[in-house]
Parts: C-alpha cells; structure tokens; sequence
C-alpha cells in the first residue's frame, strides 16, 4: 500500500471570481504589461502599453459598475465586496486612469516624458546622457502602475489582516519605485524614493506586527473573527490594544497621519509629478478605505477606546500639515502638507465612526481625489527651462499670462479650501456633519479654525497668479497633449459637479455606508 | 406656470457676465456699454415685482420658488422675498446700474482687463440678489461665502497701491466668519434632524423650531460673528479701511453699500426669527458694540486724511447705528434699521461716487489737503458733495433723516440713555463730514487744481437719480414704509417683543 493513498483532504477555497473580476482584469493585465515589456520591440512597448492599460482600466470599471449592489465575502473570508468596496474601487479606477494619462504625456518636457529613460544610470553619468541622446522612454512604468493599482483594488476590498499585508505591500513596492524615476533633479527623486521606501518599509513591518499581534488576542486574522473575539472578551487585554495602535501605525502612515507625515513632502517633491498626483488620490483613497473598514468591522465595538486617540491625530494632522503649509515656498511641498491637512479633515469624519461617518468620508474622498489630480495636472504643465517651475516665485502674474489654466488652478485651490459651490466645501459639510451628529462638536471648531489657516496658503497661491506682476522668471505654461487636457478637464469638471449637483453621487455614497460582515 | 420672477432677475447678470466675458479684448466700449445694458434689465424686473408685491400679505415671503437640491442634506433651491429683502434688491438692482455708469473708466487700471472688471460687477449682482432672496439657510450661506470671489478680485486687480494686502485681509477676515457660521450651520442641521427627524434649512421650518436657549446662545454666536465681520461691527471692522482705500470708488459702492447690508440683514432675518431667546440675551452686548461703533469710527473718521477711509469709517458709524436698531426689538427701531439700510446705500454711492469723480480730476490722489476751492472751479461736483454730506448726516427731508429717527426713537423708547447717547454721535457724524466738505470744497481753489472739469453729463446721469431717490422718499417714504413695516412686525412677533408704550400720562383734560 502506497504511503499517499491517505490523500489528505485539501478544500480549494470557493472564489466568487465575478466579484473579484476587477482586481482580475487589472492584475492580468499588470502580468501581460510585464510580458510586453519583455517581448516587444522597444518602439512598439508604449503604444501597446497604452492601450493595455486604458482597455484595463475601462474593462475593469464597467465590471465594477455592473456589479453595483453585490454584498459577499468570498475567498475563504479574505475578500468582501461590498458597497463601500466597489464605489472606493470604482473611484480608484477613475482616478487611476486620470493618473495614467498625465504619466503618459509627452508634449511637455522637450526631453519627452516626466521619466528617467533609464532609472539605473547614475545621475550625471555618461550612461545617463547617451540613454537620453538615444531617445529611450522608460515603459516600465506602466506595469508598474498596474500591480499598484491591482494592490490598491485589492487593499478596499481585503477582509483579513494577512491579505491586507499583502495588497499594502503590492500597492506600495511598485511606487516606491516610481518614485525615483524622475527625468529631472534626479538626485531629489532617489532621495524621495529611497525615504519613501525605508519609511514605508518600516510602517508595513509595524502593519504586520500589529496583526500578529491581534492574532495573538483573538485567534484569527478575519477582520469578523477579531469584532467576535473583542465581543465574547469584554476586558481588553493589553495585547488587543497594543496590536490596533501598531496596527494603526501601518495605515496612518499611508494615509499621512501626523506624526506619521514626514515622508510625504519630500516624496512628493521628488517623485516625477504625475506620479504625486496619482499617489496623492488614489493611495489615500485606498488607505482609508482599509482603514475604515479595519476599525468598523473589526474595533467597532470598543470605538470608545480608538475614537479619543484618532481625535487627537486628526486635530494634530489637521493643524501641522495647515501650519507648516503656511511657510512653505514649493508649490509640490505645499500642496503635499495641504494633503496632510485634508487627511485630517477626512479623519474627522471617520471619528464619528457611524454610517453618516463613513459615506461623509467616502465622499469627500471623492472629493478630494478628483482636485488633487487637477492639481498636480497644471503643476505639470507649468514650466521654466530647467523643467517644471515649483517655486511660488515663479508663478507671479500667471493669471495674465495664461489665465485659463489660472483659473482652473485657483478652483482647485478654492475647493480645497472649501468654498461652497465647489466639491470641497459639500465634502467638509458631510464630514462636519457626521461629526456634531455623533457629539464631536470640538473637533468640528478645530477643523473650522484649520479651514481658516488653511485658506491662506491657498489664497496665497490665487494671490501670486492674479496680483503679481508676471516678471522675468515667471515660468510659461507648456501646452499639453490631449492626455493632460483630458485629465486637468475631468478634475475641474468634478469640482464643479460634485459641488453644485452632488446629489446623484451623494445618494452613491448613502447607499454605500454598511461594510458585510 | 408661475414666472419665476426672483430667478430671472438673478440670471441676467449671471448671462450678461458671461456675454461681457466673452467680448473681444480689444473692444473695451462695447464691453461697458453690454454690461450697462444687461444691469438695467434686472432694474426694471424688480421693479415690475415691486409692483406686483402685496404689502398687505399675510404670506412671509413672496414670488417664492422652491425645489430640492440636494435632499440628503435637506437642501433646496428656495427664494422668495419679504419687504426688508425686497427693498434691499431694489437697492442693489439701482445702485449696479450707478457704479456701472460712474464706474466707465474704471476698468481702465491696465493691471486686468476692462471687460473683466465690469464681467465681475455682474456677476456680483448675481450673488447680491441670491443672497437676499434665499429662503434657504444653506443657499444663504452659499450665496454669502460666494460673494466673496469677485470681489476679492475686484479689489486684489483693479484696486490701488495695497491692493493686495487689503484684498487678502478682506478675504480672510470674512472666511473666518464664514467658517464660524458654517459650523453654526452644520450643527443647526444638526439640531433640526434631532428634533423633527428629518435635518432641514429651510427658513421658516427653522425658525418654527423652539430650539433650548442654551443651544441657541452658541449657534447664534456662530451666525453672528460672521455678520458683525461683515457688517462691520467694532471691533470686527479693521478690514473695512484698508479694503474700501484700495479699491476702486465703483468696487466700494458695492461692498459697502450693498454687501455690507448682507451682514446686518442676516442678523435680522436669520439671527432674530431662527434665535429669539438668544437674541435677547445677548442684546445689551450687541448695542454696547454699536454704540461703541457709533462713536469710534465717528471719531476716528474726524481725524482721517484719507477721504477714503473717512467714507470707510463713517459708513461704519453709521452701521452702529443699524445694528443698534435692530437689537433694541422695537418696531420703530427695526423698520428704522431697514430704512436706514436703504438710505445708507444710497449716500454711501453718493459719498464714493463724488470722492472718486473728485479722484479722478487730480491724479487719482483721495488725500483730503490735496483739494480746496473746488466749488469755484466746478460748482455741480460741489453740489453733488453737499446732497452727499447732508445725507451722511441725516438732514430732515433726506431719506437717512428718516431711517436714523426712527432709530433713535426706536433706542430711546426700550433704552432711554442708549438712545440719548446715540444721538450724541450725530453732532461728530455732521463735525467730520462737513469738515471734509469744507477742506475740499470751500475755500481759495488751490493752484493745482485750476482747470479742472466740472461733471460730464454721464457723471451726472449717474449721480441724479439716487439725489432724486433720497430726496423723493425722504420726503415721502411711505411706499418703503408700507413694505418695510409687515416684515418687521413679523420678526417682532417672533422675538415675542413688544413696543413700549410711551410712558407719559396723557395730558390733563383729553380722555383716560
């Protein structure tokens, strides 16, 4: 008798792949991104690319979009998909595509496009210089984008702690390298990736040990498993709570938490700019979706305990990033501490930990995602003759030399300040609700008195486009290809919308305010 | 189907901006003379719907339009109009044609385009309308923040040397009380889904809700502080100098004249109806706060070199006396307060608009010892000056004379000694008026200035008819009271106030 005739019973975990088809697409097409890379010719890699990535996306949205109202867990109780899942999904793909055609633009930079043409070669190396004479472009950037963008899919949607780990790991590593590929200060770029990296290295460890942590108090790493584990053990231990603050670390740090803020000025200043603007909606839009959906279903029932401390982190994050925003000079900085002083304002909404809580903060989200793009789109766009002019300095006066563009950057900055007919304002209106419903009036005259602060730095912005003289360092607005007009267009056109009609994405959002356990 | 009358009147500005925006850079004339054009439709409109008011209705607003905009949050596009909104729109729709008119070579700063500063006057004129005609606390405080966008950028492009300074100085402090508002706003929604299970902002379910005094004492500190900025109420007032000194006479006009209604109409139809009890707690405050305005910028005026800031600080004396009005809770004072509100509009557009034809004549200076004898060189400007100073000071038989009376015997009636302290403030109100007056008006004609014009006819054509008005109603100001007095009357009830009667016995011989 053969030893293996005891076949060991192995049960193949049931995957709905329908629901899951999205992460599918997006990761398949990131596999064959890799494969063309390999395989094609070099000519032929960014058209092809471009065209994987934009029928991917596409594809993946409308199965996103057709499976509207699903509420399952599939895969072994790893994967929910839920509405908050599919609508932040939905936004993620969105956004990503908007991501995509900024990186793909070309008619800005005389040199070509905002990346190295080879990453490895040391800056300032005769390596460097005969790759650029040549003409390469770097291609790698697009599977990169689609295993991050696969990551972050399925970062929303993760419903145990270990496939969280994995999804942040698969969303961070590609853009840890991104971040080094500028063509331009390339030096800085290192810089930005090489913190990116060390940083977002240790908060993933912390994420991890965190969880091995909470394992060890409730006995499974199922984000149901560990809301029935704190229910059947009233007392928590010292594990439970020393587990979520390591766990939290982890997430504020991708969401870029005070204190856990200081990588995201110098990454976003170094990275090439499409990929801040891609970063700086869609990470956090992902990393609060996993963060929402860790402390509702799994710390829901001890939120006396977490809600103090996210208090004082969204008063802390709300005030540094707005405080500190005020002296900075590069615009890429300050936009980076708005985006800390904005994380805190959403944080305000996730404190009031119900379900106006949770739509106010998917919404603002929204929000916030589609005028951080148009954001970083005219960054792109404004340029001197060493490459995209980031000091203030230099967009004196812009508002008479090109006052389209102008105007658009001075309505995203009146959205993130928060001026009513603009998404911003409808999205801290949400949120501030949420809030005083759910007894947090303090923290909402925090946030008021962070608006305020806030709106100078943005103000100051408007004011060196519009009230300055343009003088002889002002930089020129390079004119764009389609790729950045659509997307600097689809930013502005949001703002609009989702500040002056946003019911129809409001009743979205309302639909979306339960997680499945 | 009703015509929407308050929609149209507030979306032919809107239209005639964009019309104006889209002109040809190189053809500034036609550009002023589209926008003058398009500010006269909303002119006649309203006063086609003056006509049509009923003054004697028992419905709270008229010519009302409501639908939901966005129902989550119980929003909804709701405007209608009472007699206090209703004059204050027959304000703004006469005074945009004046600043337009007067305002001709205004544009002409070559820092921004000329269609550019007659594109954001319209769009102005949009804003003002929408503010006073919502009936929608939501879509007031819309209108109320949105309003500050043109003219930070009237006053940030087209202004003078500080322009810059006093544009971001401008718009800060009123962020500030409009965040503060907002997040009385939010925890008013917050409070109405609490006690009737649906959140709202409508304006009359709001104002029927018996919210707890203590509640209403800190959300009527939020929706005040943001009116006392804008008003301006000492001590909120150190925006209004600099912004009213740098900007151009036309951009004063209307945010003094009109946007700076915003605030005190916002404490009489919002703060009052929506807060009654907190209103009277924090009423004898309040008039503190006037009648320390009344005298400080008064006083302050006195000593002014700038002819700009005198205008900016005695317009914020004269707000003193608004705000006292209001806070006393008597029907006389009220309808005083909304009189005054009027009539302060008007002398305000005469006052700027005089000062900056006088501007214009010599260098663009508003430094008072610049001038001197300009009624020898040109008599029509320095007629125009003297209607202006007496109607700043309230002279009988102008309109302000009517609005500040009813005031202070409004004042007096509930505050004896506040109403008596008040009327001390008419005697430095006519000292540095009629100082300024006499500076640049009387006098040996200094040497620079011989050769100048006197008014061209388009200068007066926008001058006459707000002499006329002010002349007119100060004589008759029946058709204003009759709308006026309902309106108030309804906010008395709502504050549970009453007159008091007159405290005399009745003279020996007449029957008890």
């Amino acid at each position: 008798m053969m030893p293996f005739a005891d076949v060991v019973k192995f049960d193949l975990p049931a995957i709905n792949y329908s629901a899951i088809a999205p992460i599918l697409i997006i990761g398949g097409a990131a596999i064959l991104s890799v494969l063309f890379e390999a395989f094609l010719p070099r000519q032929a890699r960014r058209p092809v690319q471009l065209v994987l990535v934009l029928v991917s996306v596409v594809a993946a949205l409308v199965v996103v979009i057709s499976l509207a109202g699903t509420r399952l867990i599939t895969a072994n109780g790893s994967v929910a998909i839920d509405g908050p899942a599919l609508l932040l999904q939905g936004t993620l793909l969105v956004v990503a595509l908007l991501g995509a055609l900024l990186m793909a633009e070309r008619a800005l930079d005389p040199l070509g496009d905002a990346f190295a043409p080879r990453a490895s070669a040391l800056p300032g190396s005769e390596d460097e210089r005969q790759f650029a004479e040549r003409g390469y472009f770097q291609t790698e950037i697009w599977p990169f984008f689609l295993f991050s963008l696969t990551g972050m899919l399925l970062f929303v949607a993760a419903n145990d702690l270990l496939l969280m780990f994995v999804s942040l790991e698969v969303m961070s590593l590609p853009l840890y390298l991104l971040a080094g590929m500028a063509r331009r200060r390339r030096l800085l770029s290192q810089e930005a990736a090489l913190k990116y990296f060390l940083l977002g290295a240790f908060s993933s460890a912390f994420f991890l040990y965190g969880a091995a942590l909470i394992y060890g108090y409730s006995g499974s790493i199922q984000l149901v498993s560990i809301s029935d584990a704190l229910a059947a053990k009233p007392g928590q231990g010292a594990l439970l709570a020393l587990g979520l603050g390591i766990l939290l670390v982890g997430l504020l740090f991708k969401v870029a938490a005070v204190p856990f803020h200081q990588w995201t000025p110098d990454v976003y200043q170094g990275a090439p700019t499409p990929i801040t603007g891609f970063m700086a909606a869609t990470v956090k839009i992902a990393a609060f979706g996993a963060l929402l959906r860790v402390l509702y279903v799994s710390f829901g029932g001890m939120r006396w305990d977490w809600t103090p401390m996210l208090w004082v982190i969204a008063i802390l994050t709300m005030f540094v990033g707005c405080v500190i925003a005020v002296s900075q000079s590069d615009v890429k900085r300050m936009l980076a501490y708005s985006s800390i002083a904005q994380a805190g304002f959403i944080l305000v909404g996730v404190v009031s930990a119900t379900r106006a809580g949770l739509s106010s903060s998917i919404f603002y989200l929204i929000a916030y995602a589609f005028t951080t793009i148009g954001a970083f789109a005219i960054v792109t766009m404004v340029r001197d003759g060493s490459g995209e002019a980031t000091h203030l300095s230099k967009w004196a006066g812009l508002g008479r030399k090109s006052p389209l563009v102008a105007s658009l950057m001075a309505l995203f900055m009146l959205a993130l300040t928060g001026i009513p007919l603009t998404s911003g304002f409808i999205g801290k209106f949400g949120v501030f609700a949420a809030a005083i419903a759910s007894g947090g009036t303090w923290l909402v005259i925090v946030a008021v008195v962070a608006s305020v602060v806030s709106a100078f730095f943005y103000a100051r912005v408007i004011v060196i486009m519009f009230f300055s003289a343009p003088g002889p360092d002002t930089a020129t607005v390079a004119v764009p290809s389609v790729f950045t007009v659509v997307a600097l267009a689809a930013g502005a056109t949001m703002t609009i919308v989702l500040g002056v009609f946003p019911q129809p994405v409001l009743d979205l959002v309302n639909n979306a305010d339960i997680f499945v356990r | 189907m009703i015509f929407p009358w308050l929609t149209v009147v507030g979306l032919v500005p809107l239209i005639g901006s964009i019309v104006v925006a889209f002109l040809p850079n190189a053809r500034p004339t036609l550009a002023k003379q589209v926008a003058f054009g398009f500010s006269l439709i909303p002119l006649v409109l309203t006063v086609l719907m003056a006509l049509q008011f009923k003054a004697d209705s028992t419905e709270p607003f008229q010519f009302v339009e409501s639908h939901p905009w966005i129902p989550a949050f119980g929003i909804s596009y709701s405007v209608g109009i009472d007699g206090i909104a209703l004059v204050l729109i027959a304000m703004s729709t006469v005074l945009v044609p004046v600043v337009i008119l007067a305002g001709w070579n205004d544009g002409d700063t070559g820092r921004g385009s000329v269609k550019g500063y007659f594109a954001l006057v319209l769009v102005l004129e949009t804003l003002i309308i929408g503010v006073f005609s919502s009936v929608d606390v939501f879509l007031f405080y819309v209108f109320f923040e949105v309003m500050l966008v043109p003219i930070y950028f009237l006053i940030g492009r087209y202004g003078g040397v500080q322009r810059s300074y006093a544009a971001v100085k401008f718009l800060l402090y009123s962020l500030v009380g409009g965040l503060f508002m907002l997040a009385s706003l939010v925890s008013l929604y917050v409070v109405s889904a609490q006690m009737t299970g649906t959140g709202t902002f409508d304006f009359l379910s709001l104002a029927g809700l018996h919210i707890d005094p203590l509640t209403q004492k800190f959300l009527f500190l939020g929706f005040f502080f943001a009116f006392a900025v804008k008003a301006p109420l000492w001590p909120f007032h150190t925006w209004l100098p600099d912004a009213a000194a740098e900007a151009k006479p036309g951009t004063s006009v209307l945010l003094i004249g009109i946007l700076d209604k915003v605030g005190t109409f916002g404490m009489i139809r919002y703060c009052l109806p929506i807060f009654p009890a907190a209103s009277v707690f924090y009423a004898p405050i309040v008039i503190g706060m006037a009648l320390i305005g009344i005298f400080y910028g008064a006083y302050v005026a006195l000593g002014q070199k700038d002819m700009k800031r005198l205008f900016a600080y005695s317009s914020m004396s004269h707000f003193g006396f608004i705000a006292l009005g209001i806070f006393v809770f008597t029907a006389q004072g009220q309808s005083g307060s909304v009189v005054y509100m009027v009539a302060h509009g008007l002398s305000t557009a005469l006052l700027f608009l005089v000062g900056g034809y006088l501007m214009s004549r010599y260098r663009g200076s508003s430094n008072i010892d610049d001038f001197g004898g300009v009624n020898k060189a040109a008599p029509v400007l320095a007629g125009f000056f003297t209607v202006a100073a007496l109607s700043s000071l309230a002279l009988p038989g102008l309109l302000s004379f009517i609005g500040e009376f009813l005031v202070l015997i409004g004042s007096f009636e509930r505050y004896m000694w506040v109403g008596a302290i008040a009327t001390l403030g008419i005697v430095i109100t006519a000292a540095y008026v009629l100082r300024v007056y006499q500076i640049t008006m009387t006098g040996p004609l200094k040497p620079e200035l011989v050769g100048i014009k006197d008014l061209t006819g388009r200068e007066i054509a926008a001058m006459a008819p707000i002499v006329a008005m002010v002349v007119f109603l100060g004589f008759f100001p029946s058709p204003l009271m009759k709308v006026i007095n309902p309106a108030v009357d309804r906010t008395m009830v709502a504050t549970g106030s009453t007159t008091p009667a007159p405290a005399l016995a009745p003279a020996e011989g007449s029957t008890p």
